[in-house]
């Protein structure tokens, strides 16, 4: 063999060697999650998952304690969250909280060990509020952490920064330089993956309430106030986020979506992270930046913020949380708000929300947050879509969930005559959003 | 001893170097004293040059690095002038068109600015090509198959980047220049739009490029076939049907009962080739301005097929407690 023939052929083979080296070897697991032949999928690494297994088991419990004797707050000075509960209980939260966020550092990371009542810690105020958010999640947030619920363990895993949280990006080295301007996309960001995408998709979504949805409800393009005016650039940003969802809980786009259309519900999991997204949102507006000036300099982003959560945050690559380990109902403290939470400035459960989740599944009406059902003046829907031989059964099927979700209106303390119950829509508007073509719905206004 | 082979053949026929014919009155002189290059002799023809420029050559390729360089020191600006890492992420970066909130307005340039001024200076640059590639046919008294060919390119190039963004009333629609973002346009303006393999125009598209690849195909794989009886003189053979040109009619027409003419399977494959971007230009065209949705578009005319769903579709939860979506 001739040595130019020899060096080609070297060549080809460290270039073969090289275009496989990002590929991840065969075999790759798939697991159909749809109907058949229309690649609704998941694909897993089997040993990606082998390597995730052991960093999402949940930790050894601590046995419960007696809740019999004094309560802590009798006991104990300055206990303003956890006072109810039992000197034993509460002995064992702390004993807890030590095992999830400072395993290494100790009481001494949040108490001045001198005098554990003492304030001047700002990890112990950090911890305060912690705890009241934790028990909102798990007391107001059933919508996404259904009856698992979280722990602070669920995003701290013994460190004392969770290792997943989010800053404001910090601006490039010459924000005011004429050329090279990146629009906040075009670079290799984790933030979304690697990809070219927008790379704070968070600011906008988890902290704001920019709308995420660019699919319209019209097959033809409307003009005038029915347009709708989402842009492409504006589809990239919410990409990202989508990107971000993907890798945090290590799922394709198929886990939520039907990709042959987006914007249908038909994929169960993607209620659950529509309810995800604005929990999110909440826990960064109303636990999170409140506590910007209670963090020392070092704590906050490049732009001086705090440090936020995001979907990764407590999933970490996992599609739940520690697999879905039901380690909240172990500390019942945690479970429900305590009776010293209002005085916190937190904020109180959605009595009216949670009066309209029991009757129609899910529902969210922030910033109306104080007024009752009645200032409602939202259009309220009920979509309900099956199968085309099944379309009678289906204008039923929607008539009841209308008057179901009109009872539990009536319930939830609005007046009679301000409930109506409308006729279905005809097919094609009554079901652009889900995507069945022979869907029905009906429709329960609120004056 | 060389032998000649029709797939990978060392034989490499070398003629005498030459200028061409003598160009018409009024066009500039050629460029370059042409000289052999063995290794490109594999592949095509060992001549390389003289080179023809002309003014709107030279007009072109000015015109085309003014924008290639602006696009590239943007690029390089965006990684705080680092050449290493400009190699590193070339594939991620690039120059952005300006913000949906300048609408079709002059941007300031580093706010988009920049896209703009680099769009217009590469359209031009290729409209000028384009005119070049027509005026050096007509002067060699070809016909302007190529620069026909090459306008449904610009086409396509002009919808995606100009005439949209214009139609949508915002440069914002348009395609960034760079590697992944412009592959992120592409997959975002389907996502915005309801998922663009439902537009009809995209499908018709798509069939132009999948038959360009199987007619390229079939027809390199005749005439490879064919050449051992002279078959790759196919213009010979258009007017003088030889063995090669009536073995090759016979293969096709014993295998699926028909077959182009050796002359006829040139004007398919131009078609096919033209009709691809062309055609794919008016979906993009429509997308947005027309329609908003393309797969409720499908869903309105009855080509969306129905599969059985196990569990009830959850409703929209936006829809349930006051709007928020």
């Amino acid at each position: 063999m001739s040595a130019p023939r020899r060096l080609f052929q070297a060549l080809l083979a460290i270039c073969t060697v090289g275009l496989l080296a990002g590929c991840e070897r065969p075999p790759i697991d798939t697991v159909q999650t749809g109907y058949r032949g229309t690649a609704m999928e998941q694909i897993y690494n089997p040993r990606t998952l082998a390597a995730q297994a052991s960093l999402n088991a949940a930790p050894a419990v601590i046995p419960a304690a007696s809740d019999e004797g004094p309560k802590a707050r009798e006991v104990y000075q300055n206990v303003q969250v956890l006072g109810d509960l039992s000197v034993g209980a509460f002995t064992r939260h702390m004993l807890s909280i030590t095992q999830w966020v400072s395993p290494q550092e100790g009481c001494a990371y949040c108490h001045n060990v001198a005098n554990f009542a003492d304030d001047s810690k700002y990890t112990k105020i950090v911890a305060r509020k912690m705890i009241v958010m934790t028990q909102t999640v798990n007391a107001n947030w059933k919508t996404h952490v259904a009856e698992s619920g979280v722990t602070c363990y669920t995003c701290h895993r013994g460190n004392p920064v969770p290792a997943e949280v989010w800053y404001k990006p910090a601006d490039r080295k010459n924000p005011q330089s004429l050329m090279g301007d990146m629009a906040g996309q075009n670079i290799a960001a984790k933030s979304v993956a690697y990809s070219s995408l927008p790379n704070d998709p968070f600011s906008p979504y988890l902290l704001d309430a920019l709308p995420i949805r660019v699919n319209g409800l019209e097959a033809m393009a409307q003009s005038g106030a029915q347009a709708n005016r989402a842009s492409t650039k504006q589809t990239e940003h919410t990409w990202g986020l989508m990107m971000h969802m993907s890798k945090s809980m290590g799922v394709n786009c198929t886990y939520c979506h039907n990709t042959r259309n987006m914007q249908s519900w038909e994929q169960l999991p993607r209620t659950s992270a529509w309810h995800g997204i604005r929990m999110t949102r909440e826990l960064n507006n109303e636990h999170l930046v409140p506590l910007t000036s209670t963090f020392p300099a070092q704590r906050l982003g490049p732009m001086g913020d705090v440090a936020k959560v995001n979907c990764a945050t407590c999933h970490q690559g996992a599609y739940k949380p520690l697999y879905g380990a039901a380690m909240a109902k172990d500390h019942p403290e945690l479970l429900t708000l305590g009776p010293k939470v209002a005085s916190l400035g937190t904020s109180l459960p959605e009595t009216t929300r949670s009066a309209l989740q029991s009757g129609a599944g899910s529902s969210d009406k922030a910033g109306e947050q104080a007024s009752g059902v009645d200032q409602l003046t939202a259009t309220m829907t009920a979509t309900m879509t099956a199968t085309p031989p099944a379309i009678l059964a289906n204008r039923e099927l929607a008539r009841n969930q209308a008057v179901k979700v009109g009872d539990t209106l009536l319930a939830a303390d609005a007046s009679q005559g301000k409930v109506m119950l409308e006729k279905p829509l005809p097919a094609i508007a009554a079901n652009l959003a889900g995507g069945d073509p022979a869907a029905r719905q009906a429709e329960v206004k609120v004056k | 001893m060389a032998e000649y082979q029709n797939l990978f053949t060392t034989v490499q026929p070398v003629g005498p170097l030459h200028d061409g014919i003598a160009l018409p009155r009024g066009d500039w002189r050629r460029s370059g004293k042409p000289f052999l290059f063995h290794l490109l002799g594999r592949i095509g023809n060992a001549q390389i040059g003289p080179i023809y420029l002309g003014g709107l050559g030279v007009a072109s390729l000015v015109l085309g690095t003014l924008a290639f360089n602006i696009i590239g020191f943007n690029m390089l600006a965006s990684v705080n002038w680092n050449p290493l890492q400009l190699v590193r992420q070339l594939f991620w970066l690039a120059l952005e068109p300006p913000a949906p909130s300048y609408g079709l307005s002059i941007p300031p340039l580093a706010q988009g600015g920049w896209w703009l001024f680099a769009g217009f200076l590469l359209t031009s640059s290729m409209l000028l090509w384009w005119a070049r590639t027509y005026r050096r046919a007509r002067q060699l008294g070809l016909g302007t198959h190529v620069a026909w060919a090459f306008a449904a390119a610009i086409w396509l190039y002009l919808v995606c980047g100009f005439f949209r963004p214009i139609m949508m009333g915002s440069w914002a629609e348009a395609v960034p220049f760079g590697i992944f973002p412009h592959l992120d346009w592409t997959a975002a303006i389907s996502l915005r739009y309801g998922n663009l393999l439902y537009n009809p125009f995209h499908a018709l598209s798509v069939v132009f490029l999948y038959g360009s690849v199987l007619l390229f195909a079939m027809h390199g794989a005749t005439i490879l076939a064919v050449s051992r009886f002279g078959g790759e003189r196919e213009i010979e053979q258009i007017v003088d049907r030889g063995t090669a040109s009536e073995r090759a009619a016979l293969f096709w027409r014993w295998t699926m009962g028909f077959n182009a003419t050796m002359e006829s399977i040139h004007r398919w494959a131009w078609w096919f080739a033209v009709l691809c971007p062309l055609v794919g230009g008016i979906g993009i065209l429509l997308t947005g301005t027309v329609v908003d949705n393309w797969y409720l578009w499908s869903v309105k005319h009855h080509v969306v097929p129905s599969y059985p769903s196990i569990l009830p579709i959850p409703l929209d939860p936006a829809l349930i407690g006051g709007a928020k979506p």
